[in-house]
């Protein structure tokens, strides 16, 4: 019975689209790949260049600002354990792997979640891509990854970017969505445009969800990046990796803790940043 | 003058409205309607005309089509078909392209909103300055009449604090100056005081009042209460649980000549007294003088009009007293020039008083009593018989 169904070449056709896109579009991705490396480059070499006293006051100092004193007093001691199992230079490399990740992650998933609760179509279309992008295993991401960009940061920080993006597109859309028809109601009788009305009125009141959505792509770009130590995107990722294949339990465990502290830290911070703005509101 | 007209409008929610038009036309209510077609017919012919710097008050039950019609005056919801005329140019709202919309509701309109709308990001000055800025005013013009305008909701000292902040009276407080501040020919206000504990909207009510009193706005107030729809409209237009207005008329008119029994059963628990306001039997004075007549003109004038008695007042048309032709008599006899020292004190019952307030002083007077306004400009007089009449039903026809 089996017999009768043909083989449709669905491997091979898809990487014929690969490899025409690689030949077509190499312009393209030699700009994303410079863009990248580049960001990455200068938020490293300023992480770097930084005392580790001085980067630990400002961190302490805005976990104190923004969550509470706890927060600030488990920042110190964390980063200070880390500075003492030597993993400082690994923690900063991830950290800036996270930050630009993070952030290209947001400047395209923020848009796409206000085109999604504004359009039903786009909504339909892109509705599934997100399913099938938050039930695809991690590692499944670093194939394209390294297919059109090689190995290196570069394919690391674009692997973390596709798999942190879908909070920020889903809860932003969210936020937007669950602003009340009044609040629109009262933009719209006073003449708002439909600029202003997004503005004024449906960001600011979707801002804690929005908030949230960061705090998520934050932790998912935690998780991104050590599995991205798998093809050579360096920091902490690559130490784990290598200390599971040497079969060194002892390196494994405190970069593995470094990075539980740092995502830690993030979620404390960007968490409470979103519940500050929830309280101002209520 | 007219500001507003409202012709032959018509609301129909669905996605084929064009199919409840000829059942409309048979006179199915909106329940065989949506039966038979699943269109909803929010408001049938809705037919007014809301004038000039008065309170126009649409009261109907939940359900009525209240709200739907006054987001249809500022197109928060398109009509199905009608016509909806500004002021005396004649725009009509209904074909207005999407860039007049959006000039007509930032110049023309403030909405007020039953849940207060605030937004809960801004300050108190922020969100009263909210439709100015959506307009592009200058930072110097938006904080002055920002403050200007909290000022005269009574809510000076609080601009910089947060609507969570601040009680439901004040938040609706900020949401009337959130829309006077705009400046707008037509006040949309929708429920704006049913959110509110019964003893804050009584004060509400009579804040609203006295702001109108010095603004003198077009407002159009929504409202399922009957109370608060007499004591604030002049005018009241009453929706049935059909969407079709089934009375429009002053006060006065509706307590007294209701048009059918579902207006009737609606204002049956209403206290007349408590409502009708003196003005409404206030009689122009056949006679009024000024002091400085001379007692034997005034007699003149007295007996012209065969009167016994006139209330009299200054140049302003304000009541300094009355005087009765026996008091002219004895001025005339001991030869006074004028007739000022022969004034007497006399009771007088405000404009805004209800029956129920004027009925005691005219009953302990035993006689009539001269009305006016809060300024004790003379408008009248109010005698004890007209306000039995009322009281007892019948009209003033005569």
């Amino acid at each position: 019975m089996i017999d009768i169904i043909p083989k449709i070449p669905v491997g091979r056709f898809l990487v014929d689209i690969i490899n025409f896109l690689r030949t077509n579009l190499a312009i393209v991705f030699a700009a994303i790949r410079s863009i990248i490396a580049t960001a990455v480059e200068t938020v490293n070499s300023i992480l770097t260049t930084l005392p580790e006293f001085v980067i630990i006051a400002i961190v302490a100092l805005i976990a104190w600002k923004t969550a509470k004193i706890k927060v600030a007093i488990f920042s110190v001691v964390s980063l200070l354990l880390i500075i003492s199992m030597g993993l400082w230079r690994p923690t900063v490399e991830t950290v800036s792997l996270v930050l630009v990740a993070t952030l290209i992650a947001t400047i395209i998933g923020i848009p796409l979640g206000i085109l999604k609760a504004r359009s039903k179509t786009f909504a339909s279309i892109i509705e599934p891509i997100l399913d099938v992008m938050q039930t695809l295993p991690s590692l499944s991401y670093l194939i394209p990854a390294v297919l059109f960009f090689r190995i290196g940061i570069v394919p690391g920080v674009v692997a973390t970017v596709i798999f942190a993006m879908p909070p920020s597109i889903r809860l932003t859309s969210l936020g937007l969505e669950q602003v009340s028809k009044e609040m629109i109601e009262v933009g719209k009788s006073f003449g708002a445009t439909s600029k202003q009305l997004l503005l004024k009125i449906e960001v600011p009141l979707a801002l804690p969800s929005i908030m949230m959505g960061i705090n998520q792509t934050i932790m998912l770009a935690f998780s991104m990046v050590v599995i991205a130590g798998f093809i050579g995107a360096g920091g902490l990722g690559e130490i784990i990796i290598a200390g599971l294949q040497r079969y060194n339990l002892v390196i494994a465990i405190e970069a593995g803790l470094s990075v539980v502290f740092l995502a830690i830290i993030l979620d404390r911070i960007t968490k409470r940043l979103g519940q500050i703005y929830d309280v101002k509101k209520s | 003058m007219i500001e507003l007209k409202i012709s032959n409008l018509f609301m129909i929610f669905g996605d084929n409205p064009d199919l409840a038009f000829p059942l409309i036309e048979k006179d199915l209510k909106r329940k065989e309607i949506k039966e038979q077609t699943g269109q909803v017919v929010a408001l049938r012919d809705i037919n007014l005309e809301i004038k000039k710097g008065e309170i126009f008050v649409v009261m109907g039950l939940s359900g009525s089509g209240k709200s739907t019609l006054v987001r249809c005056i500022n197109r928060l919801i398109t009509p199905t078909k009608g016509e909806i005329m500004l002021g005396k140019d004649k725009n009509n709202i209904l074909e207005a392209k999407k860039e007049e919309l959006i000039e007509l509701r930032r110049k023309k309109f403030g909405m007020v909103f039953q849940r207060f709308g605030l937004l809960p990001h801004r300050t108190i000055l922020q969100n009263v300055i909210f439709g100015l800025e959506i307009q592009g005013a200058s930072k110097e013009k938006m904080k002055e009449i920002g403050e200007k305008t909290i000022k005269a909701v009574g809510l000076a000292g609080w601009e910089n604090s947060m609507p969570n902040e601040l009680s439901g009276g004040m938040l609706q407080r900020v949401g009337l100056a959130r829309a006077l501040a705009v400046e707008p020919d037509i006040l949309l206000m929708d429920e704006p005081f049913s959110a509110l504990d019964p003893l804050i909207r009584v004060n509400m009510q009579e804040e609203l009042l006295r702001i109108q009193r010095k603004m003198k706005k077009t407002i159009i107030f929504i409202t399922h209460d009957l109370d608060e729809a007499v004591k604030l409209g002049k005018r009241i237009a009453i929706l049935d649980e059909e969407g079709v207005v089934v009375q429009v008329g002053t006060v006065e008119d509706i307590l007294i000549n209701p048009a059918n029994d579902f207006v009737k059963t609606f204002v049956q628990n209403i206290d007349r007294h408590n409502v009708i306001k003196i003005d409404y039997i206030t009689r122009d004075n056949k006679v009024v003088l000024n002091p400085e007549m001379n007692p034997s003109d005034a007699i003149n004038k007295l007996k012209k009009t065969r009167s016994t008695y006139s209330f009299v007042v200054d140049q302003d048309h304000k009541l300094l007293g009355r005087i009765s032709l026996d008091d002219l008599a004895k001025a005339n006899a001991e030869g006074n020039k004028t007739i000022e020292s022969s004034i007497k004190q006399c009771k007088s019952i405000e404009n805004i008083a209800t029956l129920s307030d004027a009925l005691p002083l005219l009953i302990t007077s035993k006689t009539v009593l001269p009305v006016v306004d809060e300024d004790r400009v003379l408008l009248g007089y109010a005698s004890e018989k007209a306000v039995i009449k009322v009281l007892k039903g019948d009209g003033l026809n005569d």
